[in-house]
This record gives structure tokens, C-alpha cells and sequence, in this order.
């Protein structure tokens, strides 16, 4: 039987996993707004590292409107997908961390996971950001949904 | 898996894993020949590093920042210079680094040695492009042969690799690089010899030099040539040179020493040593059954075989394929000296005073058939410098590229172009026409009245004495930048662009403010480190030429443009005095005339030509469904800007230029960037870290990004456009307003 433990092990088998994430944001004409990007999370789930050039629409709709969702899977295109894939959707709260700030002990977490994004992360014109999760949604059989909550204590809002 | 194999570990069939080098290298050695001392580092090695440094996915980002065919030499360059710094920067993981090092300090104990590339794809068809991946001589110690290996596998993706990706059947993925490295033998004899002549089939080629190979490969030392009867087995013509200089092993490389006496009048080789080392090529072609290209040196009346490689010409007939010319464009430190001598003291004073004989002519008094024949004296004078600038100016400017290597060798920086500070020592001609520019700005911005009239465009009637003085002593020293440049054939207006231009300049105290940014960079501070890195000595001296001569190459990229402008201006010139003429003798159309029917016209006063239907281009159906919103280039100039794009066409686009707006361009070319001091960015096609747009605008402080397809097309007049120079990318539409600009916190 599923218990908190396995479920959190299934979330953080599948974030460890999987290198690309799509990202909502909301854009100020209310809009979501969705994007492919690279992703690192930390160990006990709490959160969400990526980065992202500023003068891009995510960044605009983010400084705008920090609460945000991202959907992590491991589909393979394949009809098997139907019952085999799971994917989880995340929410949470989204904080630029700006350099030689606090947070920014994160760096290695992302760059571990994504060696090859180190001039892209060290440029001054690329945003380093925190999610701080507060749910995690697990889809999995097609339509079997389980919930995670976390108490985040870098959760600045209140969803 | 083990990566590190002795020769006589290896067997004949593992040239996919020791590469073609190293399995000619233990053929040689089995069949009896004398062959360096020498260890095989596999392409497992290679595979471990690139994997396990993140490396393989950083290639294979570089690569793919642009469709491959749309890339240039240069930026195929600047590429390879980026992925070559990510080799130098990158640990090789300890268990690998430990293994190799094991085997190679048990074989070479403190002796020097040989660094080559032995690709795995050499002995195939691609064995023709030998040369296209690197080798370093006379290297010492562990440390340094580490640093090396990582060189070679480097060079796997040298812009020559690259150029010839497809007939090496390179694929990021899957292709490897081995290494050989090889006890130095340093002979005093070196040379080349071909079983059968590249150009001749009958005959054979025996070249040799004093010292070693390396003068005779980068064209540094001129050899000895014997040519052979190939049946016979017997001397047809040897060819002496005049002997000057040998190369020898000297501080961490090769150093190109002046020949005794002595040897100045004796051939390297006596003609029984020549027949020998024939014979030993002609047996290596029995071995391996085609004819073969083999590198020797001679101790005492040994001959060592360095490496044995098949001789094929390279194919390079198509008019099309410049490759050839590419590859050309490297040059050794000494070949660019001489080139260096040529144009300072030959071509720029030849150009400097050939533009002011041509200026000194008086079109107005010419009667028509001498200016007919004006205009084509001065096409062809025209042509001529074209083809010069063509044939040593662009070949110059390698002079940065060579530095910028030695210097990423040495400082290992995190920036791979930061080398690039240091070149800019005297300022450039096209900045010290920004500052006459800006002089003349400020008189005009102390002078209301003045500003007053220029701005009501009365820029022909202006009495104030030193406007006019400060206006002609510019045209005199550095013509008319609207005229003569960028295909466009008039240089009417050009005064009232020149007059707006400088409208703008005297609006702001805008230079200041650029001086300003870029005043933060310390080159002093790079300078210094760079030469703390060199013992006394040789090495010393040799890298304070070095940079004395990238600088002038830098120097010289810019102010050849300039000064070719000067004298195209004066083409440009001759043509609209035959076309004003024509004008005034009621033909039509007159702007639209090509050069030939302007020159038939003013000889045949008869001659009525016939208007061809002007080809004028209905501007593109705009898409409203499809837009850009990020493109991506070359981060060429680091800083951020944002601005409305004024898109560039040609020259008279420059005068509607604004302060504050975003240059958008084909190419910058050096007799436009005048206005790049008031840009909030630049946006090139044309793709390169060191073209003229990005040391302009490094220069200034201005974000800049080049290499963008389709810039012109894609970036409409009027757009907002954020500039990101640390990144490479361009931002279409409007931006994000709380972005601090130029890297500086608003």
C-alpha cells in the first residue's frame, strides 16, 4: 500500500529523474502561461531550483505573480504511456535569488544536476529562482491522484 | 577499462580504438623501423573525460546555437576557441588522471616528449585532411603532458575539424579522440619525404631542414628539395633555398633559431642520405600499400620515422569551397611578422597618400571623356585594394586568434575571449573619429544659435568660422563616412546625415557617459598577470612580441577598413560627378545607371541608354501570425540594453539614427560605427566574436550580440528589443522593465 514515505519516494525518484519540467506562470493579462525548462529539486522535497534569462516572459509574469505550477513526468511517446507514465504536478511559490544573497547556496544543487548550464547560470543577466513547494499532486494509472503537502518554511504567501 | 596501452599492448586491428597514428607507429616499429619511444592513450580516455566533466553536452550546446551550415569561418573559430577552454578548464577525474600518469612517468621519466592526435578516423578516406587536429612538441612533466592530452582531444573540434565535419564523419555523440605521446628525438636533421609526389606520379619528394620538423610543417623555415625518379630510384633536381633559420625544442615548445655559418652552405642531407630515407618511404608504401607521406628526423646517420601517414591530394576544386582559404588563414607567429612589415611600411602609406592624389583631382574641371576615364582608373585602383585587403589585411587580423590561444594556454581564463582586453592599446582610427565627432558636438551644443540653425537643416549656410573650420579638417582626415561605403552609390545628403549625426552627439554628453562604463575593466591587471606567467628570457620576450603583434593586428583590422573607405569614397565620387553631369544633359534615371553605361554616356554624347524596368522590391508581405520573440547569436559584447531597433539598410538609415536606439544591421561595417557610441545595443548577422561591430562595441561598453540569421528580417524598425551581450540572446517585444541596463543596478 502506498504510505507518505513511498509516495514521497515515487515524487523524488521522478524529480531526480527527469532534467525538463514545464512551468506555469501567469502572465498580468491573467493568462497562463507555460514553458519548457530545466529544473534541479532538493532531497526532502521542500524545493525547486531553475534558472531563466530575465528579459523573458516567465521572468516578467513571475516578478508579477510569484505563485506558480510546474508539471514534471516521464512520458516516452508511446501508447504504453497511458498506464505506464506518471507525471507530477507541482505548486508553489517563486523567489529570485539574487547573487551573494541568501539561497544561493542552491547553485551546486542546480549545476549537479546540469553541468553543461554553468555559463548560462553564471551570466548576470540570468535569474536564479527557489520555488518553495507546497503540493505535490503524483498522476499516476492514468488517473490515480495523490496529494503531498509540505510545510515550507520559505513559503512567503499563502496560496 | 584500461585507456593507457605501451605499443607492443596494441595489435593492428584496434585503429577505431588507438586511432591510425598509433597503429602506423607499432606497424613501423615490427617491421624493424627506428621509431620514438612511445604510449597510446585509447579513445576510452577521451570518453570518460567528456562524460564525466559535463563536457559532451556543453559541445554539443556550442554547436548547436546555430544551424552549422549558416555559420561562418570566424564563428566557427570563435567556437572552437570556446570549446578548447572548456578542455583547458576542466579537471580530468582523478582515477583517469592517476592511470595515465602512472604509465607515462615509468616510460618518459623527465624527458621531453611528443604530444599528437592519433584520430580514429585518419585512416580512412578523411586520412587527407591530415593537419586538422593538433600536436605540441617538446612538452615536460607530468602536469603539462596532462594539460596537453586535454588539448588534443580539444582538437578534435578545431575549427579546421569543423570545417571538414562532413568528410570526417565528425558527430558529437559518437566521435573520440586517441592520443600518442612520443619521447622527443630531436635530430639534427629533420624533414618530409613522399613515396610519390602529390602533383607528379612519377616523381617522388625528399624535403628536409636543420633541427626540427616543425619549421619545415608551418612554413617557418624554408627546406631543401630533392625531386626523385620514382622508377629509377634516382635523383632528378634538388632546389636549395636560401638557409637562414632551424627550428629546436626551446622553453615549454619549439623556437626558431638563426643557422650557423656554416650550415648556411650545406645541404642538410648528401644525396646517399637522400636515396636512404626514398628507400625507407618506398617500403613503407610496400607495408601499407599506398603511397605514403612519412615524417623523419636523423641523429647521427639514423633515421627516426616520427609517423607514416597516406598521401592524398586534398580535393579542393570546387571554386565554391573556400575551406582551403580558411585553413590558409593560420599563420605561424613569423609568417604574420613579415606580413605585419608589408602593410605598415608598404600597403597603409601606399593607400594614405593614393586616396589624397585621387582627392586632389578636380572632377569639375575634367571634361567628360577624362572623367570617363577617371571613374574606371579609379574602379580599378579600387579593385586593386579590394584584392590586397582580401589577401593580407584579413589574413592579418589571425594575429589576434594566435594570441588569443597562447593566452588561454597560459591564464586558463574563465572568459575564453577575455584576451580580447588587451588588444585594444592605441586607440583606433574609427574611435578617434568618434572623439572629432564628439569635439564637434560639444562646440555645436556651447552655441545655441548654431544648434538652432543646424537643427532648421540650414547646414549649407552656417558662418560660424570654427563649426566650418572643425567640419572640413574631418572630411580631410577622415573623408565622408556616409559616402562610399555599404554598395550605396551616392554621397548626396551625406553632409545633412553627417550634420544629424552629430545633433545627437551634441544632445548628450554621450561618449562620456560610454567611457565611463567601460573604464571599470582593468587591462593593466590582465596585462601583468599574463607576462607574470613567463620566466625570464626567451619565453618573455617571445610573448611580449606576441601581444605587440596582436595588437597591431587588431589595430590594423580597423583602420584598413577606413582607409579602403577613403579610397572607395573616391570612386563613389568620380561616379556621381559623371552622374550629376548626365543629369544636367536630361537623361533619366541617372541614380539608377550602372557604372558602365555612366562611363559610355559621358564618352558618346549620342548614347541614349535604355532604361531597364528599376527592380524595385514590394517590401515582404509582413506575417501577422508569425513574429520572433527571442533569437539567439554570439554574446560578442557583454552589457544589456534595451531600445526601439533602428534597422540598417544602407548608409542613409544611419542619419535617422537616435540616441538610445538599437542598431540592427547586416554588418557593421568600420565606416558606420560612428553611431554605435549612441546605441543602447547592437545586432549584427554577420556572425564573430572579434568582427569590427563587436570591438567597437566592446570598446564602449555595448551590449552586443552577432551572428543573429535573419536580424534584418525578423527585427522590424520601431520594435523594442532587449539586447542580453552576457548571453548571446536578443529579446523582441516589450521587455521586462525592472531589468537593470548595461549590467549596472538602476
Amino acid at each position: 500500500m502506498l504510505n507518505e514515505e513511498k509516495l514521497k519516494q515515487e515524487i523524488a525518484t521522478l524529480l531526480s529523474d527527469q532534467k525538463l519540467a514545464v512551468l506555469s506562470t501567469q502572465s498580468a493579462g491573467g493568462f497562463a502561461y507555460a514553458s519548457l525548462i530545466a529544473f534541479a529539486a532538493s532531497e526532502d522535497l521542500q524545493t525547486i531550483v531553475l534558472a531563466t534569462p530575465k528579459a523573458t516572459r516567465k521572468f516578467a509574469n513571475i516578478k508579477n505573480n510569484p505563485r506558480v505550477s510546474l508539471l514534471i513526468d516521464n512520458r516516452s511517446n508511446q501508447e504504453k504511456d497511458f498506464h505506464d507514465a506518471k507525471a507530477v504536478t507541482v505548486m508553489g511559490v517563486a523567489q529570485e535569488l539574487a547573487v551573494g544573497g541568501p539561497g544561493r547556496d542552491l547553485v551546486p544543487l542546480y549545476l549537479e544536476k546540469h553541468p553543461y548550464l554553468d555559463t548560462f547560470l553564471r551570466s548576470p543577466t540570468t535569474a536564479f529562482i527557489r520555488v518553495a513547494v507546497q503540493r505535490y499532486y503524483l498522476v499516476s494509472r492514468f488517473q490515480e491522484v495523490m496529494e503531498l503537502h509540505i510545510q515550507n518554511e520559505n513559503d512567503l504567501s499563502v496560496i | 577499462m584500461k585507456t593507457i596501452y605501451l605499443l607492443s599492448e596494441i595489435s593492428r586491428q584496434d585503429s577505431a580504438v588507438f586511432g591510425g597514428k598509433a597503429i602506423a607507429v607499432r606497424r613501423m616499429h615490427e617491421e624493424g623501423f627506428r621509431v620514438p619511444a612511445t604510449v597510446c592513450i585509447s579513445v576510452e580516455a577521451y570518453k570518460r573525460f567528456v562524460r564525466e566533466s559535463g563536457l559532451q553536452e556543453k559541445i554539443q550546446l556550442e554547436l548547436h546555437r546555430k544551424q552549422f551550415s549558416d555559420m561562418r569561418w570566424e564563428e566557427i573559430w570563435d567556437g572552437a576557441l570556446r570549446i578548447r577552454n572548456m578542455f583547458l578548464r576542466s579537471i580530468i577525474p582523478e582515477p583517469l588522471s592517476r592511470e595515465i600518469s602512472e604509465t607515462v612517468a615509468k616510460q618518459f621519466t623527465d624527458t621531453p616528449v611528443v604530444v599528437r592526435s592519433s584520430a580514429p578516423e585518419e585512416d580512412a578516406a578523411a586520412s587527407s585532411f591530415a593537419g586538422l587536429h593538433e600536436s605540441f612538441v617538446n612538452i615536460r612533466g607530468i602536469g603539462s603532458i596532462l594539460e596537453h592530452v586535454k588539448l588534443v582531444w580539444a582538437s578534435l573540434w578545431s575549427d579546421r575539424a569543423l570545417l571538414y565535419r562532413q568528410e570526417l564523419g565528425l558527430d558529437i555523440a559518437q566521435s573520440a579522440m586517441a592520443v600518442v605521446v612520443q619521447e622527443l628525438v630531436s635530430g639534427e636533421v629533420s624533414g618530409v619525404t613522399f613515396s610519390v609526389s602529390p602533383t607528379d606520379v612519377a616523381q617522388g619528394v625528399v624535403e628536409a631542414v636543420y633541427g626540427l620538423n616543425q619549421g619545415l610543417v608551418d612554413g617557418a623555415v624554408e627546406p631543401d628539395r630533392w625531386l626523385l625518379h620514382r622508377k629509377e630510384h634516382t635523383i632528378k633536381e634538388h632546389i636549395g633555398p636560401k638557409r637562414e633559420k632551424f627550428m629546436a625544442p626551446g622553453g615549454g615548445g619549439v623556437i626558431l633559431k638563426d643557422l650557423p655559418p656554416d650550415k648556411m652552405i650545406k645541404p642538410p642531407l648528401n644525396a646517399e642520405e637522400v636515396i636512404t630515407i626514398y628507400g625507407k618511404a618506398k617500403k613503407l608504401e610496400n607495408i601499407f600499400g599506398k603511397p605514403q607521406d612519412v615524417e623523419w628526423t636523423k641523429i647521427v646517420s639514423d633515421f627516426f620515422i616520427l609517423q607514416s601517414r597516406p598521401v592524398t591530394a586534398r580535393q579542393d576544386d570546387d571554386a565554391d569551397d573556400k575551406r582551403g582559404w580558411y585553413l590558409s588563414l593560420h599563420r605561424s607567429h613569423e609568417n604574420l611578422k613579415k606580413l605585419r612589415i608589408k602593410i605598415e611600411n608598404e600597403h597603409i602609406p601606399a593607400m594614405i597618400s593614393r586616396a589624397a592624389e585621387l582627392a586632389a583631382t578636380d572632377l569639375l574641371l575634367l571634361p567628360d571623356t577624362e572623367l570617363a576615364g577617371e571613374i574606371e582608373t579609379r574602379r580599378a585602383i579600387k579593385e586593386k585594394w579590394t584584392g590586397v585587403y582580401w589577401e593580407d589585411f584579413i589574413p592579418f587580423a589571425h594575429g589576434m586568434r594566435l594570441f588569443g590561444k597562447i593566452y588561454n594556454d597560459i591564464v586558463n581564463p574563465e572568459d575564453p575571449f577575455e584576451f580580447v582586453e588587451l588588444l585594444a592599446h592605441a586607440p583606433l582610427m574609427s574611435l578617434k573619429r568618434n572623439a572629432a565627432l564628439q569635439k564637434i558636438g560639444a562646440h555645436v551644443k556651447q552655441n545655441p544659435a548654431l544648434q538652432q540653425s543646424l537643427a532648421a537643416g540650414d547646414h549649407e549656410k552656417i558662418i560660424d568660422a570654427e563649426f566650418n573650420r572643425l567640419m572640413a579638417e574631418f572630411s580631410s582626415k577622415y573623408g565622408d563616412p556616409f559616402c562610399g561605403t555599404y554598395s550605396d552609390n551616392t554621397c548626396a545628403e551625406s553632409r545633412k546625415g553627417l550634420v544629424s549625426v552629430i545633433m545627437q552627439m551634441a544632445d548628450s554628453s554621450t561618449l562620456e557617459e560610454r567611457k565611463q562604463h567601460s573604464a571599470g575593466r582593468d587591462k593593466k591587471g590582465l596585462e601583468r598577470m599574463f607576462f607574470e606567467k613567463f620566466k625570464k628570457g626567451d619565453n618573455r620576450a617571445q610573448a611580449e612580441d606576441l601581444l605587440d603583434l596582436a595588437r597591431a593586428s587588431y589595430r590594423l583590422r580597423d583602420d584598413d577598413n577606413i582607409l579602403l573607405g577613403r579610397i572607395e569614397e573616391q570612386y563613389v565620387l568620380a561616379l556621381q560627378e559623371g552622374r550629376n553631369r548626365l543629369k544636367r544633359n536630361n537623361i533619366d534615371a541617372v541614380e539608377q545607371l550602372p557604372e558602365n553605361e555612366v562611363v559610355r554616356c559621358l564618352r558618346d554624347p549620342q548614347y541614349r541608354p535604355c532604361l531597364r524596368e528599376s527592380k524595385e522590391l514590394s517590401p515582404e508581405q509582413e506575417s501577422r501570425q508569425m513574429k520572433a520573440r527571442q533569437l539567439l547569436g554570439q554574446p560578442a559584447g557583454p552589457g544589456i540594453g534595451r531600445g526601439r531597433a533602428r534597422i540598417i539598410r544602407n548608409p542613409g538609415d544611419l542619419a535617422l539614427f537616435r540616441k538610445g536606439e538599437v542598431l540592427v544591421c547586416d554588418a557593421v561595417d568600420p565606416n558606420m560605427t560612428f553611431v554605435v557610441p549612441l546605441a543602447a545595443g547592437v545586432v549584427e548577422r554577420r556572425g564573430g566574436m572579434l568582427i569590427h561591430g563587436a570591438i567597437i562595441a566592446r570598446e564602449y561598453g555595448i551590449a552586443c550580440v552577432t551572428g543573429v540569421a535573419d536580424a534584418t528580417k525578423l527585427i522590424h524598425g520601431g520594435d523594442e528589443v532587449t539586447v542580453d551581450g552576457y548571453l548571446g540572446i536578443v529579446t523582441v517585444g516589450q521587455g521586462n522593465r525592472d531589468l537593470p541596463l548595461n549590467g549596472v543596478a538602476t
